[in-house]
């Protein structure tokens, strides 16, 4: 038994890992240019990027998923996400991506607002062109600001993955889940929990080496 | 020849006049300190010569050669302020040394980020970076900072960061070299290790403007002097007879505060 849960948590495990590595892959380039948008002098631009993260973050994740996934099959009359398990994790994928896009810019806007417009003058000074300030300067000064409240973030997104299971992707809480299900037991949700502990506890090792790392500059 | 000729520079920020007709040549070799009280306009006459703001009014003519007239705008004129800001170097009140960087890498950045610009940079790489940590490692001796190069910005004093900031903006070997307060920010006693590096400066024949609150240092390293108010320059002439006998009277209430 022992063995077959494990299987099963390791299938979900893959599933929940799928979902948060794409979700980060999109949605950290994304919420940078929404951050950027933010900060536009186009009134009209920030506008609506300001309405859509009063919209994102204003409204359940779990709630944003289901009009994704069901939506478009309601409206069109056939559904764009394949019924399979790739179809449903491509539409949890997306929805995650736009949630956590509109979090992170708002991390990321702090990040460059938090640098002190004189580094920026500085640079212009020494002659420097708006990229190599951006890249010689304020960047790894963003970075360094912006890495404890983005690892809160992610941490977050790993236990987000769970609400996948709302459109029945086979992910590790659906996995630990349905032994409970079908079989009473109640121990193969601690040992979903343990899964979850271990990857978080490797994302805490990652991010404290990121902040060490970092830690040579004031 | 004047290096300098500013020619009725005029800024406002909204409906705020900053800056009123400000007129002033400079000499080659000149010290040219800038007294008043704050928000006189010192400040950001320094920030329109480096481009940091664009006067509404005026020109700026460096060596004969007209790098601002608001009457007469150049097309392009925005694109090319990168290369006409490297005729000033900019030495701030709070540093601004960027925290990332040793001491050495903060003064040769620019430099090598320019080099990167030349034609023949990628056969001489490596010749044309000896040569410019060699300059960069030679100005922060001149500054007394031969034992901190290697240091990054928060291991060190106030004079010392101040210090590292000067060298940053010596390495771009600038027509003039800008001080906004250079002082401001230090505790009294890092002040005169600052101090003695820019009379240094002086004695070597810099060309330099220096905004600053420090009467006797103005009196005895500058070579010229003007005393702004509200935006608009009252008095300019010799240090001494500035500060010793002022003809204006609003000269006078200032220096009495001193």
């Amino acid at each position: 038994m022992f063995f077959s849960v494990t299987q099963a948590l390791l299938d979900g495990l893959l599933t929940s890992f799928q979902i948060f590595i794409f979700t980060l892959l999109f949605s950290l380039p994304l919420g940078l240019i929404l951050a950027f948008g933010e900060i536009s002098r186009w009134k009209i631009l920030r506008g609506l990027i300001q309405t859509l993260v009063w919209i994102i973050r204003g409204t359940p994740l779990m709630l944003q998923l289901i009009i994704i996934f069901y939506g478009p099959g309601l409206w069109l009359g056939h559904n764009i996400w394949s019924g399979s398990e790739a179809g449903r994790i491509t539409a949890t994928v997306v929805a995650f991506s736009i949630n956590y896009a509109c979090y992170f810019s708002v991390i990321f806007r702090g990040g460059i607002e938090g640098v002190p417009v004189g580094q920026r003058e500085a640079g212009e000074v020494l002659g420097m062109t708006k990229s190599q300030i951006f890249f010689k300067v304020t960047l790894l000064q963003m970075v360094k600001r912006v890495v404890p409240p983005m690892s809160n973030e992610i941490i977050t997104l790993v236990k987000d993955t769970s609400l996948a299971r709302i459109i029945a992707a086979y992910e590790l809480t659906f996995a630990g889940y349905s032994f409970m299900k079908s079989n009473g037991l109640t121990w193969p949700l601690f040992y979903t929990g343990v899964f979850y502990l271990l990857f978080v506890g490797i994302l805490t090792l990652l991010f404290n080496y990121i902040e060490r790392r970092l830690d040579y500059f004031r | 020849m004047a290096v300098l000729e500013v020619k009725n520079i005029g800024k406002h920020f909204g409906s705020t006049r900053v800056l009123d007709d400000v007129s002033f040549d400079l000499e080659e070799g000149n010290a040219l300190a800038i007294i008043g009280s704050s928000g006189s306009g010192k400040t950001t006459l320094l920030r329109c010569l480096n481009f940091l703001e664009m006067p509404d009014h005026g020109s700026i003519t460096v060596r004969g050669e007209t790098l601002f007239d608001a009457d007469n705008p150049v097309k392009g004129q925005e694109r090319d302020l990168r290369t006409k800001r490297l005729h000033f170097g900019m030495v701030f009140q709070a540093f601004h040394l960027f925290p990332q960087y040793t001491a050495l890498e903060n003064v040769t950045l620019a430099e090598k980020l320019l080099a990167k610009e030349q034609p023949d940079f990628k056969q001489k790489r490596k010749q044309i970076f000896e040569e410019i940590e060699a300059h960069g490692k030679a100005l922060l001796e001149q500054m007394g900072l031969a034992e901190r190069m290697d240091h990054y910005p928060h291991q060190l004093s106030g004079g010392q960061q101040q210090r590292v900031a000067i060298a940053r903006a010596l390495a771009l070997k600038p027509d003039i070299l800008c001080f906004d307060e250079p002082t401001s920010a230090l505790d009294p006693e890092l002040t005169g290790e600052v101090l003695k590096v820019i009379r240094g400066l002086a004695s070597q024949r810099t060309t330099m403007i220096i905004v600053t609150h420090e009467m006797a240092f103005a009196r005895d390293v500058a070579d010229q002097i003007i005393f702004m108010d509200d935006g608009v320059i009252v008095e300019q002439g010799d240090p001494r007879q500035v500060i010793d006998h002022p003809r204006e009277e609003r000269t006078r209430q200032f220096l009495t505060k001193y």
